[in-house]
């Protein structure tokens, strides 16, 4: 059936990540934009017993997340995808660079869930209820390709007796930091075991923070989501045993798990960074919205164009924009929740979140003239964070290659 | 709980309208355009399909009911067939959907049965009027009580088959508040001036609507008259239905041509220039269709936000199949641009589809 109906159990999460949004973010919001380095443990600490209380809360929404599965529970189609998109909604309205510090299984949970076994879920994804607050990352990108991967992995696996070795540089992984130095997490790292074989070699292993071999080198300095750390990951001669290496160690020339595991990570993370992107969107059209009638403008519906005025337009343009963009999301995470391959649909929504978060935001600054360029709002800073959804979990170039290779049924050698 | 899949119920309908669709209104749709007029038959095979017949309970002749939803379903493969013939064929909606959802239960009984019984007949819309700035909640035409009737007053412009028209509902302004009367062709002081000539749609003819002192017995709702945003927005998600489906046929073309079409050693869709062109316009439509999916469903769930979501949906809807029949031509590249090619008339007609407002209704 078609419908719109928002469920009861999602209007409840979006009203509690409602609360910790105005209230646990929006208040330290411009602190962390301006201290770069420094962690958010306040938002941190109390999101972590938030999470927990409700039961935790992973990018593992199935079974195989550490929590007992009742036999008796209705087969109900999942929400938890939906849900998943509705708090990065939330969360990213409070705090872009905040959300992406909430200690809730990231992208390295993520390619746990799309790729691991249901011991290795068992294995890396429990850890999430304990006592301290835990983070995850996803190591891909190398200095030398970004949009490339994983197919140009340079960094290697080597297997040597009931281990593997790992060698080489992952930048650009997000929360790497908190995820290795901070808390006893876990970094994915995209590796190839035969440098030969192309992208069929290449596989992801979990390396747990505390390993020797693997550091953290660098920390960037960034335009945006300043609050959410960006780091450079070395590893050298880096031992991780045998069976961290998530789904079948085997080269595949034909299959190419390894690879496909990456694509069905970002299959399941990609609606979930459209939504985050749709909730700095809104926060910039409210605030927007909200200036305007203060400034005793009114904002009036319905009328042909002509008729209206510049600013009636542009935001009938936007609102319209980012409710279709939000649309796509909710497609796309209901489509994961009903297990269907959302490869199309996913790529879409990030296509138009990340450009509606761009527009938004810019015009937003644009329209307000010297409001907009101030600190004074936060809408400057929004401004700044929106832009990173174009790029990283695929640029919005790359997501259209994805789009369309779907509708022309064309492989990656057709169309590059 | 959310849902993005038609029922099975629904799906059997689109599959019937799309069969339609391809195997009756594309094949005619190029002569259609040329002469000028659309061959009977067409329209009658697709009033047969029963849309406007499904949507009327029994007690008035019908045998289903009202679903915005399965409207603009049947609206995108309507559009996705040919826009001229699809609004031919839901011209007759605009006259009974509006009396369905504001006639008292004397007029509806009344005035539903003889449009929606029997063969496809020109019950149709006076609703838009020829100013730039025409905004239906404040049309021009006016509407006053006179003698337990009404007199009317104004001009209105793309009226559907006004010529061979059994009855008008004319829309007008009365004490600020818009209105529909229903005029019987011929009345005294109803003029029909001669056929309009368009940029686009021209398979269906439309004419303007001289109303001088015209005397109107029955004001739809009666005494208390009607509510006019309601009929509004569901004219809105129809035309937006109807774009939709437009846009998809002129990327579905663009598509195929562009993997067959081939310049420096390959297919042109193998070309980012071309394959994110098409990406844009597909992601465009998708994009669309759901917020015209919401909208339709807002109105079925009679929520406050409808008329807002609608106003977007259309809007939203008009933009999307200039750009998307834009970017067809363009694929196509001069090949676009002559008319044996679909992509050119799809383009003219897409500039028709806001303002066709009011005169298609799901």
């Amino acid at each position: 059936m078609i419908s719109f109906e928002m469920p009861n159990s999602i209007r409840k999460t979006v009203t509690l990540m409602q609360t910790v949004a105005e209230n646990m973010m929006r208040p330290v919001s411009r602190h962390f934009d301006e201290c770069e380095h420094e962690i958010p443990w306040d938002y941190i600490n109390f999101t972590h017993e938030a999470l927990k209380a409700m039961g935790g809360g992973t990018l593992a929404p199935s079974e195989g997340n550490g929590r007992p599965k009742d036999p008796d529970a209705p087969k109900r189609p999942s929400l938890a995808y939906q849900r998943l998109a509705y708090s990065a909604e939330v969360l990213s309205w409070g705090d872009a660079g905040l959300y992406l510090c909430t200690p809730a299984g990231m992208l390295g949970a993520a390619a746990v869930q799309a790729t691991g076994t249901p011991e290795q879920k068992q294995r890396f994804l429990s850890r999430y209820r304990g006592d301290k607050p835990v983070f995850d990352a996803m190591a891909m990108t190398e200095t030398h390709a970004g949009s490339e991967m994983p197919s140009a992995t340079r960094t290697t696996a080597i297997r040597e007796g009931d281990q593997w070795v790992l060698n080489g540089e992952k930048i650009f992984v997000t929360a790497g930091r908190k995820a290795l130095v901070d808390s006893p997490g876990f970094v994915v790292v995209w590796a190839t075991v035969d440098p030969g074989a192309g992208r069929a070699g290449v596989k992801p292993f979990v390396v747990e923070a505390g390993t020797p071999g693997c550091s953290v080198t660098k920390q960037e300095h960034k335009l945006g989501i300043r609050a959410s750390d960006t780091v450079s990951i070395l590893l050298q001669d880096c031992h991780v045993p045998l069976d961290n290496i998530l789904g079948s160690p085997e080269v595949q020339t034909k299959t190419e798990e390894g690879f496909k595991g990456a694509m069905a990570t970002f299959d399941a993370s990609r609606p979930l960074v459209a939504a985050s992107a749709l909730g700095i969107a809104r926060a910039a059209l409210e605030l927007l919205k909200e200036c305007l009638e203060r400034g005793g403008v009114q904002l009036r519906f319905g009328l042909p164009r002509s008729r209206m005025t510049n600013l009636e337009r542009e935001l009938a343009d936007l609102e319209a924009l980012h409710r279709s963009a939000w649309l796509l999301v909710l497609k796309a995470a209901w489509s994961a929740d009903h297990r269907r391959r959302n490869t199309l649909e996913a790529a879409m929504a990030k296509v138009r979140a990340g450009e509606a978060v761009v527009r938004i935001t810019q015009k937003a600054v644009e329209l307000l003239g010297p409001l907009g360029l101030s600190q004074e709002h936060l809408l400057e800073k929004w401004f700044r964070d929106a832009k990173v959804n174009d790029l990283y979990e695929g640029t919005g170039q790359i997501n259209r290659l994805i789009v369309a290779r779907q509708l022309l049924g064309y492989s990656r050698r057709q169309l590059s | 709980m959310y849902g993005f899949e038609p029922t099975d119920e629904q799906r059997m309908l689109v599959e019937a309208v799309q069969r339609f669709a391809q195997k009756e209104m594309r094949p005619v749709a190029h002569d259609a355009d040329e002469a000028g007029e659309l061959p009977p038959a067409l329209i009658e095979k697709g009033w047969e399909l029963g849309l406007l017949q499904a949507s009327i309970p029994e007690g008035y002749g019908g045998f289903g009911e009202r679903s915005a939803v399965t409207g603009v379903l049947a609206a995108e493969e309507l559009g996705w067939g040919d826009l001229s013939a699809a609004l031919a064929v839901l011209a007759p909606n605009a006259f009974a959907l509006p009396v369905l959802a504001a006639g008292t239960e004397e007029q509806k009984r009344q005035l539903i049965p003889p449009v929606i019984g029997g063969e496809w007949k020109p019950f149709v819309a006076a609703f838009v009027e020829p100013d730039f700035d025409f905004y239906p909640g404040e049309m021009r035409t006016s509407a006053a009580a006179q003698n337990g009737g009404y007199v009317l007053n104004g001009v209105k412009a793309l009226v559907p088959y006004a010529e061979q028209a059994q009855s008008f509902l004319v829309f007008a302004a009365q004490d600020g508040r818009i209105q529909a009367f229903v005029v019987p062709a011929g009345t005294p002081g109803l003029t029909i001036a001669g056929r309009e000539k368009l940029l686009g749609l021209q398979a269906i003819p439309t004419y303007r609507l001289q109303l001088k002192d015209v005397k109107a017995e029955a004001r739809l709702g009666g005494e208390q008259g009607m509510l006019f945003e309601p009929i509004l927005a569901s004219s809105q998600v129809a035309l937006a239905g109807l774009a939709v489906g437009l846009s998809r046929g002129a990327f579905e073309y663009a598509r195929d041509y562009a993997k067959e079409r081939e310049a420096f050693g390959g297919p042109i869709a193998q070309k980012q220039s071309i394959a994110f062109t098409l990406a844009d316009m597909a992601i465009e439509v998708e994009a669309i269709r759901l917020l015209v999916w919401e909208a339709a469903w807002m109105l079925d769930a009679a929520r406050d936000e409808a008329a807002k979501a609608a106003y977007l949906a259309l809007t939203g809807a008009a933009d999307m199949a200039m750009m998307v029949t834009d970017r067809a031509v363009q694929i196509l590249g001069g090949h676009g641009y002559i008319r044996e090619h679909p992509v050119e008339r799809w383009m003219r007609n897409a500039r028709g589809v806001a303002s066709y407002v009011g005169l298609a209704m799901v």
